[in-house]
Formats: structure tokens, sequence, C-alpha cells
């Protein structure tokens, strides 16, 4: 906001880089939010990389009937690794990359509240990893079940399954904790004058994702334990001869597993609850109205979890809660949709690099929220579970929506973070490459479904040819277009035009009053707010 | 003019007849030709849906193109700076709520409907097994029968050393036989992981759960062979586990039931024959085919850790009553499943002779059907 006067910016001690280790030391040691967050977003891209890889392959394989490249059991095994890398490993640690650089440098704090605990959190996610990644080379490999791990199959995996629980058990640790982490500093370190009604909209979402993340990484660590003991100790929690039963492990999985959506969901939204208003040059339209969204779609998110299950053979009267559970989500998730328009309606709108990726998850998400009102009607996902039309729903609104979220975002701060301008051309390159093939890879996959392709098989029957080569194309594409992405990145951190302080012309916030880049210190005294309204 | 418009039609139906023959040789972009009222309820559904969905996504997206074409910066326009409208805002709030309550009112009936099994005029029960389906007609005409289904396609197709025929992967060697016009119940359950049960022009989908049984029904509109597949993973050959429906009319269905009789009738005493090494080898080797070479492989040697070897391994060539009760039993918490209840006492007799004198195996082992009937008390 314009209106927003900072006292005191944070530079004043920005130089100052006399009390840390050098070289590998200060990554391994450092409690620095900025550091940490570079360190997420490097993580994030590497894991992007490794499940990328892995659908490539799944792809490769489908291009046509028949098995020629890859065994069914190793298509299996990448299906669980490509989902479990992109959901832990890709996505959710690089929204809390821009949680750690962004929210201290939005709320006028000098770094998060709990410094050592952050480095910690982060230093959790690569043992994880390669607990993940190698258990592709261990006696019977990977699991082969799919990212959802449902018994009785998970109880004949080998000894990858038991690599993928602990790795999730880690990975839950580090979520957790990143979480408290990023609550507390939400909710302690505001400047003064910020209330919790003037935040910019991204502390919002991520403070509402905190709490979902601390209510259910706990639910899965107790599923996947209860899988390690019905593995190993006798026990048959899920095991109808023991007096168990399979489906219980859905239910706890997808308590777990709806709310994680959002988790990924709503600091995208943060997100583009930016980049909009910035390059429309207005304010954010419903500012409070979308608060409210937020916490509607987190409070529903726990009592729909079941559309997942609608054949698993629930009674009627619970496939009929499910339903009109999910249905309601669709009225907040309208709202935001509607504010987002609106905030662009008759603002100055310019085109930059992240208003495109903002513009195409507008569009591109709304199309994943409409399949989901589809696949929300219980008869008619009698015919669509289970088939290609979820695979191309939940790639909308992971891939459309919290990946080009997270590169609206990377375009965005990139300037912010290392002091210089990304190349716009490249930039524009990377989103109209990533928003073509990215509708050749998932579009078709909608028809599939619904000419009955089932998911997770790696040979199909004869008539579902066409649009497999269709997607495989889409798919090589897109891959190939995340390169450019990292090209552009490596060539922003080590030359390019410098960058203002505020380089965009409409961005508003507390990020935007520090230099380019950021200095390793910032805020160490708080700003003050005199104006009210500080949020972006 | 009424003959015009008639030959008017007439040719637009060809057109129309052709243009979707056309598209359903390839490029299938839309549910399968229905074959129950259920399945064309569902469509009727999405028809619905998409049509909804279609003018609010026009609509929402014809005010942001015109946003973006009309109040950009490069044409001047100056950024308004309203940034609430409480009036507006209750107003996208409840609209879309009256909306989806209208559309969730059809899905209601439909659901209720779809989950009526009451007064079912036959029941059969479907059994998944890794990876194929197993059969009992249960109740009404046709009680008692039962056998297993397995895919048909054989593994050259698969691998590409063969032309793939039209039903490719969608091919068994049993059909599920039942009576156009009735109502069919379909139980399911299983005896190791979670399948599940789908033919898309019956919309028919229940996963099939070990331990529990889930019902669904259908009654088939119109005669003919339906085909699906099963559609929860459930390990390495999950996209190899076919279903095949095979509607027919009243008199054939009775024709059917008698035959399966007399082949069961014929199977059952089996108890009391015995059979040369070659004769039990050579059967064998059709069973070891279609029930173990998914895992063991055709040349015995498995895909180890999680599919051992047959050949030269301590079952196989150690005592014969070990290598019986595995196979009749199955070994708990591993794929390995317990064919006692799925093959005859002659096929499982023939697959253990073969097992035992195939590959580097040479025992010399014959066992018998009655050795069979003997363990199996």
């Amino acid at each position: 906001m314009e209106a927003t006067h900072v006292h005191g910016a944070g530079h004043a001690h920005g130089g100052d880089h006399a009390h840390h280790p050098k070289g590998i030391m200060r990554w391994i040691t450092t409690t620095n939010h900025k550091d940490i967050g570079t360190m997420y977003l490097w993580f994030s891209f590497t894991m992007f990389l490794v499940g990328g890889v892995m659908a490539l392959i799944l792809r490769a394989e489908l291009f046509q009937p028949g098995l020629q490249f890859v065994e069914p059991e190793f298509f299996n095994q990448m299906i669980t690794l490509h989902g479990l890398i992109m959901v832990f490993g890709a996505i959710m640690p690089a929204f809390v990359g821009f949680a750690n650089w962004m929210i201290p440098l939005m709320i006028g704090a000098p770094d998060m509240a709990f410094a050592r605990m952050n480095n910690w959190s982060f230093w959790l996610l690569p043992p994880a990893g390669i607990l993940l990644t190698a258990s592709m080379f261990v006696p019977g490999g990977a699991a082969g079940t799919g990212w959802t791990l449902y018994p009785p199959l998970s109880i004949q995996m080998g000894i990858g399954m038991d690599m993928a629980i602990f790795a999730i058990h880690i990975l839950g640790m580090s979520s957790i904790m990143g979480s408290i982490n990023i609550v507390t500093t939400i909710l302690n370190l505001r400047a003064p004058g910020m209330t919790l009604m003037r935040m910019p909209m991204f502390c919002w979402t991520w403070l509402i994702t905190g709490y979902l993340l601390i209510a259910v990484m706990p639910v899965l660590a107790g599923a996947v334990t209860m899988l390690l003991t019905d593995r190993h100790f006798g026990t048959s929690f899920f095991n109808a001869a023991g007096g168990g039963d399979p489906v219980l492990f859905q239910h706890i999985f997808w308590f777990f597993g709806h709310p994680e959506v959002y988790i990924i969901a709503l600091p995208a939204f943060g997100v583009v609850s930016h980049v909009i208003p910035a390059f429309a040059r207005k304010p954010l339209f419903g500012y409070t109205s979308m608060v409210y969204a937020i916490a509607a779609i987190a409070l529903i998110s726990f009592i729909v979890w079941a559309h997942h299950m609608y054949v698993v053979g629930m009674p009627v009267a619970g496939q009929l809660y499910f339903m009109y559970a999910t249905i309601l989500i669709a009225v907040p998730t309208g709202v935001k949709v509607f504010n987002w328009v609106a905030t662009m309606w008759r603002g100055s709108l310019t085109f930059e690099t992240p208003m495109l990726f903002a513009l195409g998850f507008l569009f591109l998400f709304t199309i994943g929220g409409f399949t989901g009102l589809v696949l929300s009607n219980t008869a008619v996902d009698v015919q669509l579970q289970d088939t290609y039309y979820v695979v191309a729903h939940f790639h909308y609104v992971m891939v459309a929506g919290a990946l080009f979220s997270a590169f609206a975002a990377v375009y965005y701060w990139l300037p912010k973070w290392t002091g210089h301008m990304y190349d716009e051309t490249l930039g524009k390159w990377h989103f109209w490459l990533s928003f073509i093939f990215f509708n050749i890879a998932f579009f078709p996959q909608h028809f599939l479904g619904l000419a009955g392709m089932p998911r997770r098989i790696p040979d199909y029957a004869l008539q579902f040819t066409d649009f497999n080569q269709v997607s495989t194309i889409g798919a090589f594409g897109f891959g190939l277009s995340q390169l450019l992405f990292l090209y552009i990145v490596l060539k922003t951190i080590r030359s390019g035009e410098k960058a203002a302080a505020k380089p965009w012309e409409g961005a508003t916030g507390l990020e935007w009053t520090v230099p380019s880049p950021a200095p390793y210190h910032t805020f160490e005294e708080p700003p003050v707010l005199t104006e009210a309204k500080g949020h972006a | 003019m009424g003959i015009n418009k008639k030959t008017q039609s007439c040719l637009t139906g060809l057109a129309l007849m052709g243009w979707s023959a056309m598209v359903r040789a390839a490029w299938e972009f839309n549910f399968q030709i229905p074959a129950t009222k259920s399945a064309q309820t569902v469509i009727d559904l999405h028809n619905m849906m998409m049509i909804i969905i279609m003018i609010i996504f026009i609509g929402v997206f014809a005010v942001v193109s015109y946003s973006v074409f009309k109040h950009r910066k490069s044409k001047g326009h100056q950024a308004a700076q309203f940034h609430d409208n409480t009036l507006v805002e209750i107003a996208w709030t409840v609209v879309p709520l009256i909306i989806l309550a209208a559309m969730a009112w059809p899905a209601t009936v439909a659901l209720l409907n779809m989950r009526d099994t009451a007064q079912a005029d036959i029941t059969i029960k479907a059994t998944g097994h890794q990876w194929k389906w197993g059969y009992d007609y249960l109740k009404g005409e046709g009680e008692g029968i039962r056998f297993m289904s397995l895919k048909a396609t054989p593994a050259e197709q698969i691998r590409g050393s063969a032309a793939k025929e039209e039903h490719y992967l969608l091919e068994v060697d049993k059909h599920v036989v039942v009576p156009v016009g009735k109502k069919i119940r379909m139980l399911t359950t299983s005896t190791d992981v979670i399948h599940s049960w789908w033919v898309p022009a019956l919309a028919v989908k229940q996963d099939a759960i070990p331990g529990y049984v889930r019902d669904a029904w259908f009654k088939a509109e119109k005669e003919g062979i339906f085909r699906g597949q099963c559609a929860e993973l459930c390990g390495k050959d999950h996209a190899f586990m076919p279903i095949v429906v095979e509607v027919v009319s009243a008199e054939k269905y009775s024709q059917w039931v008698g035959n399966q009789k007399k082949q069961m009738a014929a199977a059952a005493d089996e108890g009391g024959k015995s059979y040369s090494l070659d004769e039990l080898k050579s059967r064998g080797e059709e069973v070891y085919a279609a029930n173990c070479a998914a895992c063991h492989q055709a040349n015995g040697k498995g895909l180890p850790p999680a599919f051992p070897a047959l050949d030269g391994s301590k079952i196989a060539t150690g005592p014969k009553e070990a290598h019986i009760a595995l196979v009749l039993h199955g070994k708990p918490n591993t794929a390995m499943a317990a064919f006692g209840g799925q093959l005859g006492d002659g096929d499982i007799a023939a697959v253990i002779t073969y097992e035992r004198n195939a590959w580097g195996n040479k025992t010399g082992d014959v066992v018998q059907p009655a050795d069979i009937k003997a363990a199996r008390k």
C-alpha cells in the first residue's frame, strides 16, 4: 500500500556477514530464514526434477499399448514414488521455502520465531528424500502401491515399503516443526501496528495451512505406523482375518489426504492474491471475504475425506453426506475466484511473467475445480473413480494450481532474492511452453477417463491409444520446458539488470521496502506502520 | 415439405451415425454406450453438470478476457481503487449455493436408485484374486455355478511379438453370462488385496475388499458383450485382470446354465481318476501358464525376492506334502494365494506334478487328484 510508511528499514546491519561460517558449513549450520528458504527451494526443485523423470518414464511406457520399456512392477514403483516425491518433496517444500523467505519480510520480523528448529526442519528433508528415492534400489524395489499405500497391498511389499514409511515419518516431523515455526512467527513477530486483518494474504494462507498441517500430519504418521506394525509386529489393524478392516486405513489416510490438498492449495492462493493485485495496480478485492473463504475451505476440508472412497461400499447415507459436504467447498472456492476476477476488473493490467503464471493458474485451477465438482457427484463418480479423469483433475489442481502459482512466486520474488531482474522474454517463453504442453499432456486424460481407462495401469486397451500418445508428447514437452526455468533462474542469479527495491510498480508490502537483494539481516529494528491497512 | 424434412433428418441421422462410428473407432472421448438405465442416468447427470459448468466458466472468463483486453496499462487504462462491495460478495456466495443445491437433487435421486440392491433375480459373487476374477452364482437360475475367469490375451501380444487383437487386454476365457432384463445383484469380495469390479457400460464399480462383502446391481437393457477391468491398484498385474459380461436372452441363458452344470459334474468326480505322468504334465503346463506364470514366470525363475523361483526350489523338489499344502493354503501376507478354493483336485494335481518335473526339477513324482482330495481333509 502506498499509504504504508516504514521507519528504520532493516538494512542498517545488512552487510554484516562477519559472524557466520563460510562454505558448506554456512548452509549446514545456518539459522537464517533466507538461507533456509533458499535451501528449501533448491531441494524442492531437485525433487521436482527427480519426480518429473519418473513421470516421463510412466508416460513413455504409456505411449503405446503393450509393454515396451518397463515391467509392470517397476511401473507401479514409479507411480508411488512420483506421487510421494511430488507431494512431499517438491510442492510442500517449495511453499515452505517461500514462507521462510517472505513471511519475516512481509510482517517486519528479523527472522523466524524458532531459528534453530528451522534449520532442523530443513535438514530432515534430504535424509527423507534419499530414503524414499533409494528404496528403488533395495531388493524388491520401492513400494508398488501408489502414494496412497493402501493395505493389504502395502502389507505384501518388501523393505522398500518400510523405507517409505520411515521417510514419511521424517517428512511429517519436518512439516510439523516447520508449521509450528510459521504459526508462531506470524502470531508473535508481526511489526507493531500490523493487526491480523492487516496482514498480507500470503501470511493468512500460511497461518491456516500451518494449523492444517499440525492437525493432519500426525494422523498420517499414525496410519503408516499402523501399517508398519501390521507388517512386522503381528497387529491386525487392517487385516480382516485378525478382526481389522482394510478400509479403516483409507479413512485415516484420507482424513489426512484431503486437508493435504488444501495444505498445498492455500499458500498457492496466497501467492496469487499478491501477484494479481500487483500487476492490476489495484488492491485485492474483498480482503475480508478472502480470509473467511480460506478459513471455510480449511474447516470443510476436514469433513469431506470419504469422497475419495465412494466405491468402497459405505452406507448410502454416508455417500450422500460426503457428496453434500464436498459440493459445499465449491462455494468458498468460487468466492476466491470471483474476488481475483474483481481485482483485475478496471485495473491497469500488465502481463509480466508472474502475472502470466497467475492468470494461467486462475484459468486452469478453475477447470480443476469444476472437474472436482463433477467428481463430487457420487453417481457420476462411480464411473470416474480410479480412472484417468481423476488423474487429469488432480493434475489441474496440483500442477496448474500449485506449481504454476509457485512459478509465479519465483518470478515475482526472484528480484528480491537475487538483486537481479530475470530475462522477461525467456520467462514468457517458459510460461507459454508450460501452459501449452501442460494442456496437451493433461486435457486428453479427461477423455481417457470418461471413455473408461483405469489409472495406474502400464498397459491399456487399444481404444485408448490416440489420447495417450498426445498426452505423452505433452508430458515430454512440459518436462523439457522446466529445464528452461532452471536456466532462467541460474542466469538471474549470475547476471541480469540490477533490481530496484520495488521492481514492480503495483507491488505493496514491507518486503519491497528492503533493498534488492534483501540483506542477510533485515528488520532488526521493527518497522512502524503508521497508516491503517498494511496489507497487500 | 414433410418428405423433405424427413429426408433431411434421415441424412443428418446418417451423418451423425457415421461421425460417431468414426469417433468410436478411435479418439474415444465420452462415456461408453450405456447398457443399463443407471449408465444412462450417469451420462444425463454428467451432461447437465457440464452445461452448467460451461455457462459459468464462459461467463467468468468472458469477464476476465474483457478485462485483459480493455483494462490494460498499455492502452492507458487507469486503475480504479475499489476493493469491497458487500452486496456483490453476498450475491456470489448465495447464488452458487442455490445452483449447487439444484445440482445435488437429481444426484441424490440417482444415487439412491443405484444403491437399491433389493429384490434381485440373480445374485452373483465376484471374488478378486491376484490377478483374476472368480464367480459364484449364489441365487436364482444358475445357482451353484462357479468358475474362474482368466485373461485370454496371450503374452506375445503384450510383449509386441504378435499383432494385437481388437479386444486386446479385454478378453477372458470364460464370460460372466447373465440374462437380459433381469436384476443382477453383484456381491464383491477378495481373497488377497483390494480389487474393484468395474464394467463401464453397466455403470457398476464396486471395490472387492478381503474379508468383507459389498454389493451393487445392474439390469442390462440389451443383449451384448460388455467389457471392463479391475479399477483398484492390486499389484503387478493390475492391468491384466479384465471382466467380460455377456448379456443373453432368457433361453440362451438357460442353455448356458445347463452346459455349465454338466461340465461341473464332470470335473467333480475327478477325485477317483488317475493319470499318467505325461498326461498330468501337459495339463499342468496349461494350468501353470494360466495361474502361476504371472509371478513365477514361464521359465520357473520367478521374480525374486517378491516372487521366488520354483526351478530348484526347496518346496518344488522337497516332500510332496509340503508342496501340496502350500498350493492349497497359500502363504499369508504374500501374493501366494490359496488355490484350494480356486482350482479343482485335477488341476492342482496336474500343476504340482508339472512343477516337480519341469525345468531343472526332476523328482519324477506323480501327484494324483486323490492325493489332493486327501490333503484337503
